[in-house]
């Protein structure tokens, strides 16, 4: 389609309008409704109508919500490491060494991590009782080991194999072991490539339910997404609708921020792995 | 990558084979973490889904074979009764809402996901400012999404029934998650909404790989613009648009947390991976439940062999090298 044609029409800026406001205004109505309170939240509002915090100070004050951020914080920051630390690696192996059945290796690794998870549920449900950590952050960060670990390999493979072949083959003309080329060698250069992957990992853990909410057994343990799924009211009537958005509010500004600052990584480290976080 | 041309270090070692002794030292930490977390809970679900195990006594399971699948069994009376997932009805219905979902979310997401991706290939003031606004609905948790959704779709409260009836569209508010009619309308609205941008991207990728001097060819032979992307550019995003789709179908057929969170307990919307769990953790069928989840597997595994057979999708990528 010719781009100077399709500019000239007003349907074509109407439609980006009309993208722009379907992505963005759920998130702006949640924050709306954040701070509303009483019978205002009974009335639809458009626009900011009040601003009054009492929903926020109600979530953070109540109901282990603080935990359960620290919890998720902590499960999904040591997942990210665990799984960046085993992938460098293999990927090393995967991008820079010929050897016979690599192909099939990493279509092997793809396949995990396209896996329904529930396939692994029960046999993780027996592992996780069996090792004694059923209900502990260890639980999750063993668990989500099954879709960050083929993400974050599968990514660092696609970024190493565009390394120049150059570099290394300098290095291991002056003597260097596999080991020094990852660690002094491509360790620098990938660095970019470790935070796009790392941080797409991280979002993925914050964000997993499946797990989170089959592991854990009471309140202290449980992740974000698990506190704001199970986020009731005194009766089953009763949802609590204001501090339900400040919740979500509070979870997501600071991915929506990451994400933003981190924008063109993490567009290009989705299209290289074409995971979902 | 051949071997350097130097003297190998270690005696009737070359570097290829030292390198090679390398690479299996540096996947094996990844290889036993993988067969921890996926092979081996894959194969005892299996295993579980063969015998009679129960929740609250993991190890006191006996073998019953396929029984929880399907089990015949005559009584004296000569009546047959059949029993198992495979004649379950609620089964059935769940395998039917995860096929539907699967694929009207999946065809709306990569139409809309195509326009999208056409949008943002144009080169126009502010493209940065749409593509960090689609941005968003990937970064939400589903979780929080699904309750975003929830509240907007309230029946008594809710801004789209108050938008809807503003403009006419409906003349009485609607209970969107609860009425059994609309319960998938409303799952399939926050999935399209969640996971288009993620669809646009990954076709962007593909569009940006189209060269442009094809669009000047075609713009001086003065071919019709839509005729040009029927016949140029889809064709060359076809790779692109293949793999996009294979990631969300597999996705879509095992989702989970939304319908979970915004449609508890409706017969309309409960997929595979939901009534797999409920009958796992909830209902204490702990092996029956481990028999649907092998079900789901297989259906998965099918699907995609299938697909890339019928498709010859490239996905490792090592094709273009």
């Amino acid at each position: 389609m010719t781009t100077q044609k399709l500019l000239k029409q007003p349907g074509f800026y109407a439609l980006v309008v009309v993208i722009v406001l379907f992505s963005v205004f759920p998130f702006y109505y949640a924050i709306v409704t954040s701070f509303a309170t009483g019978t205002d939240l009974f009335k639809v509002n458009y626009l900011p109508h009040s601003f009054d915090w009492s929903n926020y100070v109600a979530v953070m004050s109540g109901r282990n919500f603080v935990r359960s951020i620290l919890n998720s914080v902590f499960i999904a920051t040591t997942t990210v490491v665990f799984a960046l630390f085993l992938a460098v690696t293999a990927s090393y192996a995967l991008a820079r060494v010929r050897f016979r059945g690599r192909g099939l290796l990493l279509m092997t690794i793809l396949a995990v991590s396209m896996f329904p998870q529930i396939a692994v549920l029960a046999g993780l449900f027996e592992l996780i009782r069996f090792i004694g950590i059923f209900n502990t952050p260890w639980a999750m960060i063993l668990s989500y080991t099954i879709f960050t670990l083929p993400f974050t390999v599968w990514v660092l493979t696609t970024f190493m194999r565009d390394l120049p072949v150059e570099i290394e083959e300098a290095a291991i003309v002056d003597g260097a072991t596999p080991w020094i080329v990852i660690t002094r060698v491509f360790l620098p250069l990938l660095w970019p490539a470790l935070v796009t992957t790392g941080l797409l990992a991280f979002i993925g853990a914050w964000n997993e339910f499946l797990f989170a909410l089959t592991f854990t057994s009471s309140e202290t343990t449980r992740t974000v997404p698990v506190a704001i799924g199970l986020l009731s009211g005194a009766s089953q009537q009763e949802i609590p609708w204001g501090p339900i958005m400040a919740a979500s509010v509070i979870v997501t500004v600071p991915l929506v921020i990451l994400v933003l600052i981190f924008q063109r990584k993490i567009v290009a480290g989705l299209t290289a792995g074409g995971v979902k976080g | 990558m051949t071997a350097a041309p130097i003297a190998p270090r270690k005696a009737g070692l070359s570097l290829q084979q030292q390198r090679q002794r390398a690479a299996f030292w540096f996947l094996a930490p990844m290889l036993l973490a993988l067969i921890c977390v996926a092979a081996w809970p894959l194969l005892r679900t299996i295993w579980f889904s063969l015998t009679d195990t129960t929740l609250s006594n993991l190890y006191g399971g006996t073998w019953i074979g396929l029984d929880n699948y399907l089990s015949v069994r005559t009584l004296s009376s000569g009546k047959v009764i059949y029993r198992g997932t495979l004649v379950d009805p609620a089964w059935w219905n769940a395998v039917w809402n995860t096929v539907r979902f699967a694929v009207t979310s999946v065809l709306i997401e990569t139409v809309l996901g195509l326009i999208v991706a056409l949008v943002l290939n144009a080169e126009f003031k502010g493209r940065g400012l749409v593509r960090a606004a689609i941005l968003i609905p990937w970064a939400i948790p589903t979780i929080v999404s699904a309750k975003m959704w929830a509240w907007m779709l309230n029946d008594q409260f809710g801004i789209i029934n108050d938008m809807l009836l503003r403009l006419g569209l409906i003349d009485q508010k609607i209970a969107w998650t609860a009425s059994t009619d609309t319960a998938m309308y409303a799952v399939l609205m926050v999935d399209v909404w969640k996971t288009t941008p993620f669809m646009a991207l990954l076709i962007l990728a593909g569009l940006q790989m189209v060269p442009r001097d094809i669009y000047e060819a075609a713009k001086l032979d003065g071919i019709n613009p839509f005729k040009v992307f029927f016949k140029v550019t889809l064709p060359l995003i076809r790779p692109a648009l293949m793999v996009a789709v294979i990631f969300r179908m597999l996705d879509a057929l095992r989702v989970f947390d939304l319908v979970y969170v915004l449609t508890p307990n409706s017969a309309a919307t409960k997929t595979m991976s939901v009534i797999s769990r409920e009958n796992m953790i909830d209902f204490d069928k702990f092996a029956y439940g481990a028999a649907q989840s092998t079900l789901l597997f297989a259906i998965i595994a099918i699907f995609v062999s299938v697909y890339i057979w019928l498709g010859r999708v490239d996905l490792s990528g090592e094709g273009n090298r």
